[in-house]
């Protein structure tokens, strides 16, 4: 709503660098997690910020879901080729075949709780000790509480009454075997916040961010993309709409908005306007008041 | 666009999370989703009203009992300024969430129930904004509707609060004292006209224009080397840059260092901050410093003018602040982490346990418990280049690792 900033914080910034800076000094082998949405392309140019002229000392990993958005992926090759950056991609379907996981069934099946087998998979696969994300604090209330270097056990689970006390700048990175870290750089920044940087930096971002024709249809009030992988009741019907995303996730779980927003500046100015927050649009936090912990427990970034 | 960090701390019942609920629901912050989340869930336990700390307490365990255990991080903005509240417990045994809450705040926000006055909590919070040098103390005197927006009321808390705040503050600290209703958000946004005699500001006009610690830059200059830059590329071959983030004062191009330990001089050559050359960075700057001479640096050690050395010694005596169920013992060794410089520590005395509401001290003291405060002499195996806490907040603090787990076990201030 109302909160009318329009000037990125640069203070953000150069917190977010030492973050990232910390993480390849204190880990031997850190993974950025990477879905193709607007905070993970972020924390791409932060990290390349935080090491250039030298290239980006870890790898991108992307758990994908196989309900992509096809713009997403399109546009996550397109940036790791511009980059130079290593790609590592991982596939909840892999997870599926080998019986590891269930495929949810129903009309609000989606893969969404299942990635997170996938991804302790891969970083018991690789031994990734540091987990760079994107969370942010005002995303979600669980969030909210969650500390910048996040320690998980060897199960990936979050313990929320053991969180290591945070104190001034300093993070304490050390963990025993099997430990990882999940780390926040951009714990602080807000939705608003993110997309000033987009601006100001002039970022590229996949193009369903924009206002465009999609196939669609209505459920429980929220408009959510066709494709091929929804379960639709009958009672459902596929419509025509002028949509955008405000976040990107498996588009199962994904609502779109109305809107005609063509350009960062309408974005901006609908945010302001917007009277939903941005999780709003995620079905998957809809499902208890209680959703994010529980996942965060499990391993769920 | 400056970010101002708040630290609030306060107990289940003096209407804290009323009044951030409040004030992100007055600056249109709280979106409608969220807010029918908890009208839902207000209305779920049987409540008549819309609880607003529903909103802040994110834990299914805090909304069992229907306490803040852990430090929850708030956003808010306007126009001029975006600010972030650490909200933390006010319980005794939630010390170290306070202490951890209060540790980047240029604000600590105390609040007092106008009808119980000053509590044990009240001195708890204050004690703890003066130990880590928070700069401003906003005293909000909450519940006015409750005692008829006495003013007779108002100043007695306010004397009471000054009486034992004068034996513990520092003489730069503000203090201000605001008397507001959350419940009804007088004096939060809006002036409130129930209290004429009020001749201040409301909360929000006083965060907005609480001044940020310009004088950070002022102070002495201090750089500890994070990482080393070496691209070894084709094109940036003999490149090597030392990345970290200023902690205090100033460092300009063409000035003279000294690296510390090695003692070598050289000069600035250049500062970057990523890619894009600048002549000076100053405190919070996350930056490149390249050097005229080959110097063997690595990180943790530090960079400062020649003119400005810190302290160094392998002996420490600070302050400290326990937040682990071990106690820590005299003999008791700890990885000790001062910025990005990590040493080997071990405990040689112990002394002074601090009763923050007596402000009494205990001299003879076996061992230090969770949440307890008191002073301890260490013995490092490095160097550690630091400065005294007092005298700059981003070169005095340390924490101390326990080894077998790993956990942050506590906290000190270098005296």
């Amino acid at each position: 709503m109302a909160t009318h900033n329009a000037v990125f914080p640069r203070e953000l910034e150069d917190e977010a660098i030492y973050i990232i800076r910390e993480v390849a000094a204190q880990f031997e082998k850190p993974v950025l997690l990477f879905s193709g949405g607007k905070d993970s392309i972020t924390l791409v140019r932060l990290a390349y910020k935080a090491f250039y002229p030298g290239k980006i000392p870890f790898p991108l990993l992307h758990v994908d879901t196989g309900h992509n958005f096809e713009e997403t992926i399109q546009f996550r090759d397109e940036l790791v080729e511009e980059l130079g950056l290593e790609l590592i991609v991982r596939y909840v379907q892999d997870s599926i075949d080998q019986q590891k996981v269930v495929e949810e069934t129903g009309k609000y099946a989606s893969r969404n709780v299942l990635q997170t087998v996938t991804l302790l998979d891969a970083i018991e696969e690789f031994g990734f000790d540091a987990c760079i994300g994107g969370a942010r604090r005002d995303e979600e209330k669980a969030r909210a509480k969650e500390r910048i270097f996040s320690v998980r056990n060897d199960f990936g689970e979050w313990d929320a009454k053991k969180q290591r006390p945070e104190l001034f700048d300093m993070l304490n990175g050390k963990i025993n075997l099997g430990e990882n870290v999940r780390v926040f750089p951009i714990s602080n920044w807000t939705e608003l916040d993110v997309w000033n940087y987009i601006r100001e930096e002039q970022l590229a971002i996949p193009s369903i961010y924009y206002s465009h024709e999609r196939e669609t249809f209505e459920r429980d009030g929220q408009i959510l993309p066709y494709s091929p992988f929804m379960n639709m009741s009958e009672d459902e019907s596929v419509s025509t709409r002028m949509v955008r995303f405000r976040t990107v996730g498996d588009m199962t779980c994904t609502a779109a908005v109305e809107s005609t927003a063509v350009a960062i500046d309408d974005i901006i100015a609908e945010i302001l306007s917007a009277t939903v927050s941005e999780r709003g649009a995620r079905i998957d936090d809809k499902r208890s008041e209680a959703a994010m912990e529980k996942r965060k427990q499990s391993g769920y970034f | 666009m400056d970010v101002l960090k708040i630290a609030t701390a306060g107990s289940v019942d003096d209407g804290k999370s009323t009044l951030i609920g409040r004030l992100l629901f007055e600056t249109n912050s709280i979106t409608t989703d969220k807010l029918e989340a908890i009208m839902a869930s207000s209305k779920k336990k049987g409540l008549d009203y819309v609880d607003l700390s529903l909103l802040t307490d994110g834990l299914i365990a805090e909304r069992e009992q229907g306490i803040t255990i852990d430090v929850a991080h708030i956003y808010f903005s306007t126009p001029t300024r975006k600010f972030i509240i650490a909200d933390t417990p006010g319980h005794f045994e939630y010390t170290r969430n306070m202490v951890t809450g209060a540790s980047n705040a240029n604000v600590s926000m105390i609040l007092v129930d106008a009808r119980n006055g000053v509590v044990e909590q009240t001195f708890r919070h204050f004690y703890i904004s003066c130990l880590l040098r928070i700069p401003n103390v906003v005293v909000c005197v909450n519940k006015m509707d409750l005692v008829d927006y006495d003013q007779t009321k108002f100043e007695e808390i306010k004397s009471a609060f000054m009486a034992f705040a004068e034996k513990v503050r520092f003489p730069e600290q503000e203090i201000s004292f605001i008397p507001v209703s959350s419940l009804y958000g007088e004096n939060l946004v809006h002036q409130s006209a129930h209290m004429p005699w009020y001749e201040g500001v409301s909360l929000l006009s006083l965060l907005e224009a609480i001044p940020l610690e310009q004088h950070l830059s002022e102070e002495v200059s201090r750089f500890p080397v994070q990482y080393v830059v070496r691209p070894k590329s084709e094109e940036f071959h003999d490149y090597r840059a030392y990345a970290g983030k200023v902690a205090s004062g100033l460092l300009r191009k063409g000035e003279r260092v000294v690296v510390l330990p090695s003692g070598q001089e050289t000069t600035i050559a250049k500062i970057e901050k990523f890619g894009r050359e600048i002549e000076a960075a100053q405190a919070k700057e996350s930056i490149s410093l390249l050097l005229q001479d080959d110097v063997d640096i690595s990180r943790g050690d530090m960079i400062v003018p020649i003119s400005q050395l810190p302290q160094q010694s392998r002996q420490l005596a600070a302050t400290i602040c326990w937040m682990d169920k071990k106690p820590l013992r005299v003999g008791g060794s700890y990885l000790l982490q001062h910025g990005v410089n990590t040493s080997r520590a071990k405990v040689s005395a112990l002394s002074n346990l601090i009763d923050v509401v007596t402000l009494g001290a205990d001299s003879a003291v076996s061992e230090l418990k969770l949440n307890e405060i008191a002073d301890v002499q260490l013995k490092t195996a490095k160097e550690v280049f630091y400065d005294s806490f007092t005298e700059n907040r981003a070169n005095g603090a340390f924490i101390l690792i326990d080894e077998q787990t790993n956990s942050t076990v506590g906290v000190g201030l270098i005296k």
